[in-house]
């Protein structure tokens, strides 16, 4: 039996590079051995793009992407279509749990400083992958054409009309029509079905080939690869990833299928936070609803949209939003070039890099509660004053990170 | 690092569970929701057909899907197809958009998801809580939905309310009884809106019971996969 | 090694053996579970089956010789009124016919006999050749130049040749196995066929 298994590999091996791949990405990629807890996001993330695959594959064998269809095709697959509930509940719950995985698998890199050198290529290519997800979470929004796909879609789209000069064209090339329409949602359906998740594959593919030619960081901060056996070339303080941490990760994959499960089961719309109660009523392109507020995923983000209410250096109060939007999300870009700490762990920085990333992990939750909430003055003046938290963080890091009281780093990994 | 985590976890439980938005900021009376009685489910069944339909639509449910409250096709028939309609038909309304937006303003809405977007709470008081109001067209207004194009369709059951300012305290009164009791009216009111939210999520049953399998054969799983993987890193440590 | 790290060799020891096992049928337990929702996703609606629903169909105008042609389940189904002429015809045709007893199971138990109908002159069939899903023509001239002399009436597949008689009965020599597809069906009064069910209630 096992002959024949082996001959088989042999044949492939003569024609497909199977047990070398095996071998450089697996069975001998070695990984630092005291990966903890945040070390699970970066798996946890590739189990819930492929749940998003294929619950999507099976949607659109049901959805309609027309105007005058859509939110009646979802109701058909909640309730005419054998196990179309679930299926749409996956859906729906995996892309909120993609951006808890992601987040987590980000923050991860925030602690353990893992964009710094060498690794600021795999950074960038980490943070393509967040901005196509975005766009794939936008476009995937507007499908259902409830209410809040619409008016949400309706607000980031008028965005770009704030663009000098081009910006109404340019909306009306979005769009495809004057306003928001059938022709909009049309190829919305086809940039999210299509071109958004191959780009995103193509990414994540990269992603991985990146981190295994720099080899993956650890919660030292220190390079095992410095450190190796001199008579087999291995690091010492790695194990090779397949056993040890693909059991362990199967581990993480079950503790979060038990969450993950709990919700599609028992709080699928979880209290209105991943399925939003005003998306439950078909679009109505003559009536906003009372309060709208995109998914929760997004918040931070427009909470910082709204809270510029004043022109300035010649801009108007609608542009700098804009502009303070996109750049909350950009910036993130710039982390391996703004950190100056001569270590990359938080294990080993200085009080104030601790300060700074604890300000900047309220002014995060801050700002994405302020943004399900109806703009009030006082709700304004706070959205304002942690966007400053929220963006001092990155500006001032060259300066925090560089006076910082560091500890030294070890030569070996810690246990 | 611990207590990072900790922190953060303890973060996201503090985050409000629910961000539905009562608009008029009436305290919404609790409606008592059990999708799993049956008895309530069909009363509450046989009033919609009888007072909803024919106004709003339930246009993506099937008639048929009712076997999942304990009725037979024929059952379903008899007690819930009063337009010829087929027991396999969705669940139409008799009355045409048109017609609606003639008589009332605005086409009546479609009724099969409402309880998901209003919720329970808001459709059982707002049932509750119509009063006669000369300065609208319909001569009713409501209290927790100002101005509501609908008429109050239960009046002949709840009898007539009136309102009574109090300063800033807004209450109803009974002025005119109806053919039912107050106890007898909250109940009828409580098992139209039990029903609704069984018509929003018809599968909400089923979900739950496969939950519970789901979730035990996980459990299942975690333990088995946690000692495979200590029995692997027993090398490493 | 790929192999080895894949089989369970014998240097492991017996607990991690077991537990590989018992974590491999889990995870393929898990992953049959979880297929599942996925296929049955793939069967016939809700929707699907309202439309295939039974349907009624008014047969008091369907005068002798006369063809109604319904649609159930997105197939046709003729209804066929045979003339006393028409129903001869059959019995002189069957030293021709593949299986005129309707030995093969394309037809209710009541419909297997002679005129594959429950009244006689009524012929209920899917009008769907077996051979490739072609809708069959409905000949009923007798001897026409194309199908030769011996034709008495019946169905003519064009998109391959088969021939049917006048009761769905299929041809020797011809592409189609079977005989037509007799549908279920029952009479709710003299004039009221239901189409797609046998028993009264499920209209």
């Amino acid at each position: 039996m096992s002959n024949i298994f082996n001959s088989m590999i042999e044949w492939i091996d003569k024609r497909f590079p199977l047990t070398s791949n095996w071998k450089a990405h697996l069975s001998e990629y070695y990984a630092p051995k005291n990966f903890n807890f945040w070390y699970f996001f970066g798996s946890l993330a590739l189990l819930v793009l492929v749940n998003q695959l294929i619950t999507g594959i099976f949607l659109t064998m049901n959805y309609k992407p027309d105007a005058s269809q859509a939110f009646a095709s979802v109701e058909y697959i909640m309730r005419d279509v054998d196990y179309g509930w679930l299926i749409r509940y996956m859906h729906s719950t995996g892309a909120s749990m993609f951006f808890v995985v992601v987040y987590l698998h980000m923050f991860r890199g925030m602690l353990y400083g893992s964009y710094r050198k060498p690794r600021e290529l795999l950074w960038l290519i980490g943070m393509c992958i967040f901005f196509v997800l975005m766009s794939l979470a936008f476009t995937g929004y507007i499908l259902p054409w409830g209410q809040m796909s619409y008016w949400g879609a309706q607000v980031i789209v008028s965005m770009f009309g704030a663009i000098p000069v081009i910006g109404e064209t340019l909306q009306q090339w979005l769009l495809g029509d004057f306003t928001l329409s059938d022709a909009a949602l049309n190829r919305f359906f086809a940039y999210h079905v299509v071109t958004l998740p191959l780009v995103l594959l193509v990414l994540v593919f990269v992603h991985i080939l990146a981190l295994h030619e720099t080899g993956s960081n650890n919660p030292d901060g220190i390079e095992i690869k410095e450190n190796k056996n001199p008579s087999t070339g291995i690091p010492v303080d790695g194990i090779p990833f397949h056993p040890y941490y693909t059991v362990k990760d199967i581990v993480g994959v079950v503790v979060f299928l038990i969450v993950f499960c709990g919700i599609i089961f028992f709080a699928p719309e979880m209290g209105g936070y991943f399925l939003e109660y005003n998306n439950f009523i078909p679009a109505n392109t003559l009536q906003t609803p009372d309060h709208i507020a995109p998914v929760w995923y997004f918040t931070p983000y427009y909470s910082m949209l709204r809270a510029v209410t004043v022109n300035f250096l010649g801009i108007d109060a609608k542009l700098w939003g804009v502009i303070l939007m996109a750049g909350s999300v950009v910036i993130f870009c710039f982390l391996p070039w703004l950190d100056r700490s001569p270590v990359k762990s938080v294990r080993y920085k200085g009080p104030y890099f601790k300060i700074a990333l604890t300000l900047f992990v309220i002014s995060f939750f801050v700002l994405g509660w302020l943004g399900t909430k109806s703009p009030t003055p006082l709700y304004t003046l706070l959205a304002q004053i942690f966007t400053v938290i929220y963006f001092a963080f990155f500006v001032l890091m060259p300066w925090y990170s560089k006076i910082d009281k560091t500890k030294p780093e070890p030569k070996r990994l810690q246990e | 690092m611990k207590k990072i985590t900790i922190v953060a976890i303890l973060i996201l439980c503090i985050v409000p569970f629910s961000v539905r938005a009562a608009e008029s900021g009436m305290p919404l009376e609790r409606a008592l929701v059990d999708i799993t009685d049956n008895a309530s489910l069909q009363r509450g069944a046989e009033s919609f057909v009888n007072f909803c339909l024919t106004c709003h639509g339930a246009s993506y449910m099937r008639y048929n899907r009712h076997r999942d409250i304990g009725y037979t096709n024929e059952e379903i028939l008899e007690k819930m197809v009063h337009t010829g309609q087929k027991v396999g038909d969705l669940m139409l309304s008799a009355m045409r958009r048109k017609e609606g937006e003639e008589w009332f303003g605005v086409a009546p809405p479609d009724l099969s998801v409402i309880a998901r977007s209003r919720g329970a709470d808001w459709l059982y008081t707002y049932l509750k809580a119509f009063y006669r109001d000369d300065t609208t067209g319909t001569g009713w207004n409501n209290l927790v939905f100002d101005r509501a194009a609908m008429p109050h369709v239960l009046y002949q059951l709840q009898g007539e309310q009136k309102l009574e300012v109090n300063g800033d305290q807004r209450s109803l009164i009974l002025d005119k009884p109806g053919q039912m009791t107050a106890v007898e009216f909250d109940k009828f009111v409580g098992d139209l809106v039990n029903y609704m939210v069984y018509l929003g999520e018809p599968h909400a049953g089923v979900r739950k019971e496969l939950g519970i399998k789901v979730i035990l054969f996980l459990l299942g799983m975690l333990a088995l996969s946690y000692f495979l993987k200590k029995e692997y890193w027993r090398d490493i440590h | 090694m790929m192999a080895d790290s894949f089989s369970i060799n014998e240097k492991m020891s017996d607990r991690r053996k077991f537990l590989i096992a018992a974590t491999s049928v889990a995870g393929g337990v898990a992953g049959a579970a979880i297929a599942t929702p996925f296929l049955l996703s793939m069967m016939p609606s809700e929707r699907a089956k309202a439309a295939g629903a039974p349907v009624e169909v008014d047969i008091s105008k369907l005068e002798p010789g006369m063809l109604l042609m319904v649609e159930w389940r997105g197939r046709v189904v003729w209804v066929l009124n045979r003339t006393p002429e028409m129903l001869e015809t059959l019995e002189k045709v069957e030293d021709e016919l593949a299986d005129p007893n309707s030995e093969k199971n394309q037809q209710p138990e009541y419909a297997k006999n002679r005129t594959r109908s429950i009244k006689p002159e009524i012929l209920v069939t899917e009008g769907v050749c077996t051979h490739l899903g072609c809708s069959p023509v409905f000949r009923k001239d007798i001897a026409p130049a194309d199908l030769g002399p011996d034709w008495l009436g019946g169905f003519f597949c064009p998109c391959h040749g088969s021939k049917f008689d006048l009761a769905g009965r299929v041809y020797k020599h011809v592409p189609a196995p079977t005989n037509m597809v007799v549908p279920p069906h029952v009479y709710l009064s003299d004039s009221r066929l239901l189409i797609g069910s046998e028993s009264e209630g499920s209209a």
